[in-house]
Parts: C-alpha cells; structure tokens; sequence
C-alpha cells in the first residue's frame, strides 16, 4: 500500500528564518521522487515535516489525501531512513529490524519470522543476531532500509542514506535502491545534494534553493529544459554567457552579448537582460561563434573535457567524445566553437 | 607506564610515579590498614597496650552481629540509602533526559547554575536550610497549612526528612553522569525509534535507558555510597527513631570511647558499601572502568 504526499503551501520559519517559503508539490503513490538542492537549500526541513518531526508554520502536508496536521511521526504512513542511519547499536540486527513491530505489540515469534524475511530480501540471511557495529557500511544501510520497511510505510522518506558510503557501493546501492522501490512499490521521497544520485533514480526530481521551490520535472526535462537559472547551474555542467534579448521569435531568443550575437530557446522579451546556458556536450568544435584560448583537455574516459578560456574571460568547457578525440583543439590552440540554437537556453536574469 | 616515560623523560616520570604511589600508600592504604588493626583488637586501658590482652580476635565486629539495634540500624542504613539512591535516580532521570536532548544552550546553562549554586555552600548549611524549612513551626508546614493541605502542623523531621535531604544533597552526583550518558546518545536514534511507532515509555525502556547504563549505574553507586556514609543530614533532620548507622559509629568513637568497636564498625559499612556497588555494576553489567569515566 503506497500513498501519495501532498504538500500544499508549505512554510516553516525558525525563529526569524525562513527555511522554507510557500512550497507547493504532489508526490504520487509508487513514485521515486527526489529533493535536491544544495545543503542549507531547506530540503531535508521539508522531509522532517513529511515525517511529522517539525510542523509547518504555514501549509498543510496530505498524506494519501489526508490532513496530517496535529500528527506525530507515529503517528503517519511513513518510515524515515536517517542519514547517518541511525541504527539502535545495542540490539541485535533482527531487534533493530523488528523494532517497529515490537512498539505495535507483535508477538517476539512473529517479529522474528518478520525480521528473517526481511533479512532475505536485502540478502542479509543469516546475520540477525549480529550486532549492527559487525557490519559493513552497505550491510548496515540495508539494514536501516529493512528497518523501515517492517513497519509497512505508503511512503519512505530518504534522508541523504547514501552520503557516507564510498564511491563504488553508492552505486552499487542506488541500484539497489531503485530495484527495490520497484518492487515494494512504495513511494519514496529521496533527498540528495548529489544531483548525479538523483537524475540516475528519480521518476521526478524536485530542485530546491534557499527555501524555494526551483522546478519539479523528471530528469531528464529538468537537464533539457531549466526553468530557472538556478536549475540550469545547478543540475550537470553549463557554460553561462550573459547578455541582452533583441529579438524573440518563435521560441527562439535573439542575445546580444560581449561576445557577439548569440541564439537559443527560450521566451524572453527583447530588452531584457538574460543569460544562455549551453552545456558542454552541445559545444561542436571547429567553427561557430564562440573563440577560446584552450587551458586544458582532461580525458575523462568516454569523453574529454576541453577547457578554456573566451573572449571576455569567462570560463568555457566542451565534451569531446572519445572516438573524436583526434579533432579535440590542443592545449595552448585558439578554437571556436559552435552549438544549435536548439540545443542552449536563454533564460531572463531574476 | 611506558607512553609515561615516553612522554615526560626518565626525572619526571619516577617523580609522578613516586608521587602517586606516595599518595595511594599514605591516604588509603595505611588508613584502612590502621582501621582494621584497630578493629580487631579489643578497647584497653593504656596500661594494658601489648599486655597478654591485647590480642586480635573477631569480638568486635561479634559485638555488632550479636546487638539486635545496632544490626537492625545498620540493615535500615542499608535499605534506606538503596531508597535515597532510587529517589534520586526518579528526580535525576527525566531533567538529565531534557537537559540533554531537549534544551536549547541558554536553558542548560541557566538550569546548570541553579543546580550548582547551592553546591557554593557547606554541606552543613544547606541541610540546615532544610532543618529550618522542616522545622515543625518552619515555613513548609506554614504554607501547607496556609494552603489548607494540612490542618495541623506535620513533624517532617526522621525518615522523610532525611530522604528530602540527601536526595536534595547528591542530586548532581546523580544528574552529572546520568546527563552525560544522555547527551551522547545521538538524537536520530530517539527520532527513528519515534518514527517507528514507540510510544516515550518504550523509546526510554529500549533506547534512551541501554545507552545511558553506565552513567545511572554511576550515579547509583555514587548516591548510595555518599547516603551510606553520610552524617549531617541524619544528625539534622533525623529523629531519634530514624537513626542512621554513622551515628553509631560516631558514637562508639567520640561518647563510648571505644574507637576499636567504631572501627569494627566502619569496617563492616565499607565492606557492606564494597559488595553494594559490585553487585551493582555486576546487575547492570557495567565495569568499574565506565564508571571511573
């Protein structure tokens, strides 16, 4: 049973600051939705207001359609996994597990039994009566995932789980993570600053700032097409050139810039000031509007990235793929560079 | 030993080493040594000292297993400060609980110094601060009777007002380690228990209580050893029916005369205390070392 999460208006003010402002989305049930945003950005406020934690100032939060003011978190459908896991270190891996149904008064046989399947589906058999500092980091995220789907969640909140595990294992268990949300078909709110984390697992991401609400699109919408300057910076690498719109037609804006006229999509009226986001893989080398002074060229495997440096002094990178490599511009070189109009954005300064 | 040298050189290391053992042999060892030399032998007049008399022997502490009133004060000295110890742990818990996880920097400290002001204070005064607060004319009965609780004045003073008073006396002994145990506890956890479903009781029972072991086993051992040695607050706000066993004591030493049967005595209230706090510890499966933390 999954539900959905509603949040309608939300704000929360501690003190006199404003660490969320006026955030309004809809998670459906059986969705993997994310928050990103970098740390301070108020995300994981909005997730301990979900979990009922802290109560919205402003707002109401709807779980499954319903009101979840004046609910405590054991009071809710939902189950957290903490960041730092959280994990009770005196009890037993099954005890840990099981808690949740040990303050709903099962029975010990039957959370035993409970616990041992869960065990089996995060392939942990066999290790309920260790003690949870005898595992290893992953085995120990498993068993905070284990923990808070004992308890029958319609939604798991996600609070950065992955953040202190290493490189190859954080991998390893978003696809883990993903597979699993598939399975149990419950919803999952995942907050992240990794946006890497989030466009590889989300259906739909959520982009925070300073307590505002960015953007809410699925990943891939939200690379190709920011709503915000922010989103455009925030989410993947982009080259920013700051100009003036001219002229608008056709979805298509017309920039004046230090560097010359410049075209990409956007809606944007002329004589506004505005900037075009053009990330690096659109850059085509040989021949185009934009001249730069090449630093370097990091070969990053199935790609390199060429940095360099504009007109104006402003930082440009491009993406070379591999098989192309022997066009990349050398170190040192003068290259221009070219890119479709479709393939940038322009978006109006705030 | 080792790191010792390492760290402070050859000089400075027998000088520490020399100071503490110094320290060690002159303020405990030859003391309890003394005393159980003195308990052993039998109370003579100077004439007599290393006469055929003066032999060690169990008489003394005989004396007290065979004086019904003086074992019966010694059982009630060790139910009661097991009671004290309990009374305070009840008081200690929930404002170490608050004082750990739930108050802001500003409270702590405010509440810190309340706690600790009356400690600027002799022992003494402050229990008498409570003699005169108990006293049967005091201000407690005034205002119970002002308030229409009572309508005669109660004698607080004995039993009660020997607990009021030593559980008022040792509440930082209790709250300090208890607090610190507490403070430890990372507040995901009591937040994941929470959001798990436990209702306070079971997050305390479960989480809250485990993680704090050694620092209530601490401040148990603490409470109990200060209530079982303690004189001034049975002295003060005792009654002559809620005699505590180092009245006893002091009795046999400076109006018996007899520092030989006094020294038995204390000899069995140490080794009394010693077996307290070892089984203690041994319930709560702490060792000595988390306490001396």
């Amino acid at each position: 049973m999954s539900h959905s999460v509603e949040l309608s208006g939300i704000g929360m003010t501690f003190g006199t600051t404003r660490a969320v402002a006026d955030v309004n989305f809809k998670v459906e049930a059986g969705e993997f939705f994310s928050i990103l945003g970098p740390s301070g950005c108020g995300k994981t406020t909005i997730l301990r207001m979900i979990a009922g934690f802290i109560h919205p100032t402003e707002g109401r939060v709807l779980i499954g359609g319903e009101d979840m003011a004046g609910r405590g978190p054991n009071q809710r459908p939902t189950a957290m996994i903490f960041q730092s896991l959280a994990l009770f270190p005196l009890m037993p891996v099954w005890e840990n597990i099981a808690f949740g149904l040990e303050a709903r008064g099962v029975g010990k046989a039957e959370r035993r039994r409970k616990a041992d399947d869960l065990l089996r589906l995060i392939a942990l058999e066999g290790y309920g009566d260790r003690m949870p500092g005898e595992l290893s980091g992953g085995q120990r995220q498993r068993v905070a995932i284990a923990r808070a789907l004992a308890v029958e969640p319609g939604v798991l909140l996600l609070d950065e789980p992955l953040s202190a595990l290493d490189l190859k294992l954080r991998q390893h268990m978003r696809a883990e993570l993903r597979a699993l949300q598939k399975r149990t078909g419950v919803t999952f709110i995942y907050i992240t600053h990794d946006q890497s984390e989030a466009l590889a697992m989300s259906d739909r991401v959520a982009v925070m700032s300073a307590g505002v609400l960015q953007q809410v699109a699925t990943p891939r919408e939200l690379y190709e097409n920011p709503a915000t300057p922010f989103v455009a910076r925030f989410v993947g690498e982009t080259n920013a050139i700051k100009g003036r719109a001219v002229a608008s037609e056709g979805g298509i804006v017309t920039l004046d810039t230090p560097l010359g006229s410049l075209r990409g999509r956007g809606s944007v009226a002329a004589g506004q000031g505005a900037t075009l986001f053009v990330r690096p893989e659109a850059l085509i080398p040989g021949g185009g509007a934009l001249t730069a002074q090449i630093d370097r060229v990091d070969f990053e495997g199935a790609f390199a990235l060429v940095h360099g440096r504009l007109g104006d002094g402003s930082a440009l990178t491009a993406s070379v793929g591999s098989t192309d490599l022997a066009h990349a511009p050398e170190p040192g070189a003068q290259a221009s560079f070219g890119f479709a109009p479709e393939h940038a954005v322009v978006l109006a300064d705030a | 030993m080792r790191d010792l040298y390492a760290r402070f050189g050859g000089g400075l290391a027998t000088v520490f080493l020399t100071l503490v053992l110094l320290w060690v042999a002159a303020m405990i060892v030859a003391p309890n040594l003394m005393m159980l030399d003195y308990a052993l032998r039998p109370n003579l007049p100077p004439a007599e000292l290393g006469g055929p008399r003066d032999v060690r022997s169990l008489d003394n502490i005989m004396y007290l297993a065979n004086e019904a009133t003086h074992r019966a004060i010694f059982f009630k000295t060790v139910w009661a400060s097991a009671l004290v110890a309990s009374v305070t742990l009840v008081v200690c818990y929930p404002i170490a609980y608050w004082l750990a996880q739930n108050a802001t920097p500003r409270q702590l400290g405010i509440a810190l110094l309340l706690l600790i002001i009356p400690f600027f204070i002799n022992e003494v005064l402050r229990t008498l601060a409570w003699f005169i607060l108990l006293a049967f004319r005091g201000p407690l009965n005034a205002v119970l009777q002002w308030a229409g609780m009572i309508d005669r004045p109660v004698r607080w003073q004995g039993d009660g007002g020997v607990l009021a008073g030593m559980v008022y006396a040792y509440i930082l002994f209790m709250l300090l380690p208890i607090y610190n145990a507490i403070e430890s506890l990372e507040k995901a956890q009591i937040d994941a228990a929470r959001d798990l479903g436990a209702k306070p009781w079971r997050i305390h029972w479960r989480v809250v209580i485990p993680h704090a072991k050694a620092g209530i086993a601490t401040g148990c051992v603490f409470t109990f050893m200060l209530a079982a040695g303690s004189y001034v607050a049975p002295a003060l706000l005792g009654s002559p029916g809620s005699r505590w066993f180092t009245e006893v004591i002091y009795n046999w030493f400076f109006e018996g005369g007899d520092w030989n049967r006094g020294a038995a005595y204390a000899l069995v209230l140490l080794a009394l205390c010693l077996a307290v706090v070892l089984v203690t510890l041994r319930l709560f499966r702490v060792n000595l070392a988390d306490v001396a933390k």
